[in-house]
């Protein structure tokens, strides 16, 4: 038991009950006072009532639609953006490849071509010689 | 059960009350008083019939298991008062919130008087009176203006304010003391 609780106990010597004859009527008054409050409540006609709507109470509907549209519309139009954006990125990489591959077989025909160049040859190597002296006889004859 | 009327402390409900079927008996027996108190309590017409229903609803969800050791109505008090401190703890934390309350005022309620064989200066006297009383137990502390409450309204006696509000009689009877005390102050005030 705490302090607060045992001074409480020991706080009056005389019985609470007792009353004076004032204290008594003024009780006596209360307590008819509120059994009659009490019994006329309890008693009393009951209307029910329509929750009243507020003027507001369409505007917020279509501010509330209004947000949920922009909502979604906002998230549809990011979609498409991305799909959109992901397509040209996807072409973009297409192209690329596409010309790379392009510059890479004109490298390579290119190449082949030199090669084809240096190896193909008229005559052999060693024979060269005899086919100038051929060249200089022709020029010689006309 | 015809001792049970409205007005009378129904304070002699026993045991066997607690068979199922004789629910809706003591919720015609205790009904008016609960919510007399709840009312003097608050002083606000749909709290108290809110915690009224509210007290009934936990007490059916609640009635099998009442063994019947304190009578019905002690029972439905102590749940009674339980809500009513919930309530308030609730609304102290919810205090963003806008309060809104319909208590009466004091004077509206003192004006509730039964229509009795009073001349209109009794009357007076009366509404007088209980105008002082309602002000003293609006400055009593929530302790004291329950057991003020369940002494002098619905008349219970020491050891059943003890029971159900919990404290033991000796803490009654001081929080009984300091509450006449206050009412006699204020009685004195207005002379």
């Amino acid at each position: 038991m705490n302090r607060r609780e045992e001074d409480l106990q020991h706080a009056p010597d005389h019985d609470p009950l007792e009353l004076e004859p004032e204290l008594r009527e003024a009780l006596g008054n209360f307590k008819s006072s509120v059994n009659a409050w009490s019994e006329a409540m309890m008693h009393r006609p009951r209307e029910i009532k329509a929750p009243a709507r507020s003027s507001w109470a369409a505007p917020k509907w279509a501010l509330g639609c209004a947000v949920f549209l922009a909502t979604v519309s906002g998230g549809v139009y990011q979609n498409h953006r991305h799909l959109e954006a992901a397509k040209a990125q996807t072409a973009r990489i297409a192209e690329q490849q596409r010309l790379q591959s392009a510059q890479r077989a004109q490298e390579e025909a290119d190449l082949l071509a030199k090669v084809d160049n240096d190896i193909a040859r008229q005559v052999p190597s060693a024979l060269e010689p005899l086919a100038s002296l051929m060249d200089d006889n022709q020029n010689i004859g006309n | 059960m015809a001792a049970c009327t409205t007005l009378e402390p129904m304070v002699n409900a026993t045991a066997e009350l607690a068979a199922p079927q004789e629910f809706d008996s003591a919720v015609a027996c205790h009904r008016a008083q609960i919510f007399r108190f709840l009312l003097s309590s608050t002083r606000d017409v749909d709290l108290a019939e809110t915690l009224t229903q509210d007290c009934l609803l936990k007490a059916h969800r609640n009635w099998s298991t009442f063994r019947g050791e304190s009578s019905v109505l002690t029972w439905l008090m102590r749940i009674a008062i339980n809500l009513q401190k919930d309530h308030w703890r609730n609304r102290r934390l919810q205090f963003w919130r806008q309060t809104q309350t319909n208590a009466v005022d004091l004077d509206e309620a003192s004006e509730w008087l039964p229509s009795g064989e009073r001349s209109a200066e009794q009357r007076i006297l009366a509404k007088e009176q209980v105008a002082h009383v309602w002000r003293a137990v609006e400055n009593l502390s929530e302790r004291q203006r329950t057991v003020f409450l369940l002494r002098f309204v619905e008349e219970l006696d020491l050891k059943q304010i003890a029971d159900v509000t919990g404290m033991g009689e000796g803490t009654v009877k001081a929080h009984l003391s300091r509450a006449l005390a206050r009412v006699r102050k204020q009685l004195g005030e207005k002379q």
